[in-house]
């Protein structure tokens, strides 16, 4: 699905992303994990073309994403801070959304009917709250029903009945054999959810692993400690 | 693309400074042709007062349009379409909404009062003023990441032509008084959007006489058909080329 080779990025002198090279593959769940600024987010980026690697390159279903743009119509992504236009409410960024995607007639909608965001679609973006507006991101994600979810820290900010309403959302969409990238700090509540493990430091993949592969090898059932005992 | 720009345009029909600068273009220029008797004096002080205001609104007004929907960029980045077409939309939607103000406010007054062609000259100009201005905010905005610099950024380039460039011609005018310059001054010239369209319009005016030699020599060659072809073409290098570089870099821009 998403074949990764040898991309490195720097901001500036940073080099963010180390000659990193990975393959996911459609019916995985990953979890991307690591320390702050180990270069998640940018990897997520730049797999979006929000970041242009310069030096490596990304292949989505074997075709190159460079100067391509119609496959981000495959990925899902829900960013780690929601930024929207502030003087939209919340129904016209939907709307805009489906309508950027015109020739798409067919949404999945139950997120936003799960999280009741209906009733609340005349509200400016600019008032909502932070969980909310996670929500609206979330919603986003899982609009086009994509082939690919990214999810970049999908329930800091939410509410634990959202985040369960979230976590159900993914289970259902994992059962129907898609990609999904969640990357999270919080790793308790990505333990049912995921099936590969990929740990990130300094720009580099430390880890790359399938979950029960792991469990066996350090006789852990917690992830945290699995990190903790795979990393020495 | 269109479906972009039909948002752009909306969002910024409905921004109240727009209509705060037609209603002070059409105050300004309605004030000045009822203050004065002879329509040729009013449309010369108009001038003057739109070579000041069009640059500095067009850039000030771009620069921060584009910082304040950077959201909306990062978000349609995400998204399936093509990074030069949500630099476009961004574009057009400035440039045709700043132009519609333009020729709105100042646009029809001037008609009323000079329907002829040096009317159309005063507000051809204009709006080439306000699409040059546009795209070289847009420019400085691509390459500064910090709004603050990025304003500060455009508010110097609307200093530098409106001001700056002047003092420097009038230096160099001095400088080199003892030789042969005429030539050289009228290609300087060229380098400055702004005092193109002031020398087409004084051109236009007649009132070229008053310039000396420099105007006899400036008449000479902007006052024909294809002196003003070649300026209008310089003028529309101006808004070409700045706009083409931001969208260069845009496309290969770290959101």
């Amino acid at each position: 699905m998403i074949s990764i080779e040898n991309i490195s990025k720097s901001f500036g002198k940073q080099e963010v992303l180390k000659n990193i090279s990975v393959k996911m593959n459609s019916n995985e769940c990953i979890a991307l994990i690591g320390p702050n600024g180990s270069g998640k987010t940018t990897l997520i980026k730049s797999v979006l073309g929000m970041v242009p690697v310069v030096k490596g390159k990304i292949l989505i279903d074997n075709v190159s994403i460079e100067g391509n743009y119609q496959y981000r119509s495959l990925i899902g992504y829900m960013p780690q801070i929601g930024r929207y236009p502030d003087n939209m409410n919340i129904g016209q960024v939907i709307n805009l959304m489906k309508n950027i995607r015109g020739n798409q007639t067919s949404f999945d909608e139950t997120l936003i009917d799960d999280f009741n965001l209906r009733a609340i679609y005349g509200k400016k973006m600019s008032t909502l709250s932070g969980g909310t507006r996670q929500k609206v991101s979330a919603c986003i994600a899982f609009l086009f029903n994509p082939h690919v979810l990214i999810l970049d820290e999908p329930t800091a900010g939410l509410d634990p009945l959202s985040s369960e309403i979230l976590k159900n959302k993914i289970l259902v969409e994992k059962a129907k054999g898609k990609l999904i990238i969640i990357t999270s700090h919080v790793l308790s509540e990505l333990e049912d959810l995921i099936t590969r493990v990929i740990y990130m430091q300094d720009g580099n993949i430390r880890i790359d692993a399938f979950l029960n592969d792991l469990l066996l090898q350090t006789g852990e059932n917690k992830l945290g400690k699995i990190i903790s005992k795979a990393l020495n | 693309m269109m479906r972009i720009t039909k948002y752009v345009l909306t969002d910024i029909l409905r921004n109240k400074t727009l209509i705060v600068y037609t209603l002070l273009l059409f105050l300004l220029s309605f004030s000045v042709f009822s203050l004065e008797d002879n329509p040729t004096k009013g449309v010369l002080s108009i001038l003057n007062l739109l070579l000041i205001i069009v640059p500095l609104i067009s850039s000030i007004f771009t620069t921060i349009y584009i910082y304040n929907s950077s959201e909306f960029i990062e978000l349609l980045v995400s998204q399936p379409v093509k990074r030069s077409s949500i630099w476009m939309s961004i574009y057009f939607g400035l440039a045709s909404s700043l132009s519609l103000a333009f020729i709105i406010g100042a646009g029809i007054v001037t008609l009323i009062y000079q329907p002829d062609s040096t009317g159309f000259f005063l507000i051809l100009s204009g709006v080439l003023l306000s699409l040059i201005f546009c795209s070289i905010a847009m420019l400085t905005s691509v390459y500064n990441r910090d709004k603050a610099k990025g304003i500060g950024a455009s508010i110097l380039t609307w200093l530098y032509f409106s001001l700056l460039f002047d003092g420097i011609l009038v230096f160099l005018l001095f400088q080199f008084s003892d030789y042969p310059i005429e030539k050289a001054m009228m290609t300087l010239s060229m380098l400055n959007p702004i005092d193109l369209a002031r020398i087409l319009i004084l051109l236009k005016l007649d009132v070229s006489a008053l310039m000396g030699y420099t105007g006899a020599l400036f008449r000479s060659f902007f006052g024909n058909a294809s002196g003003q072809t070649i300026s209008f073409l310089v003028l529309a290098i101006w808004f070409l080329l700045p706009f083409l570089i931001s969208l260069r870099k845009f496309k290969h821009k770290d959101l």
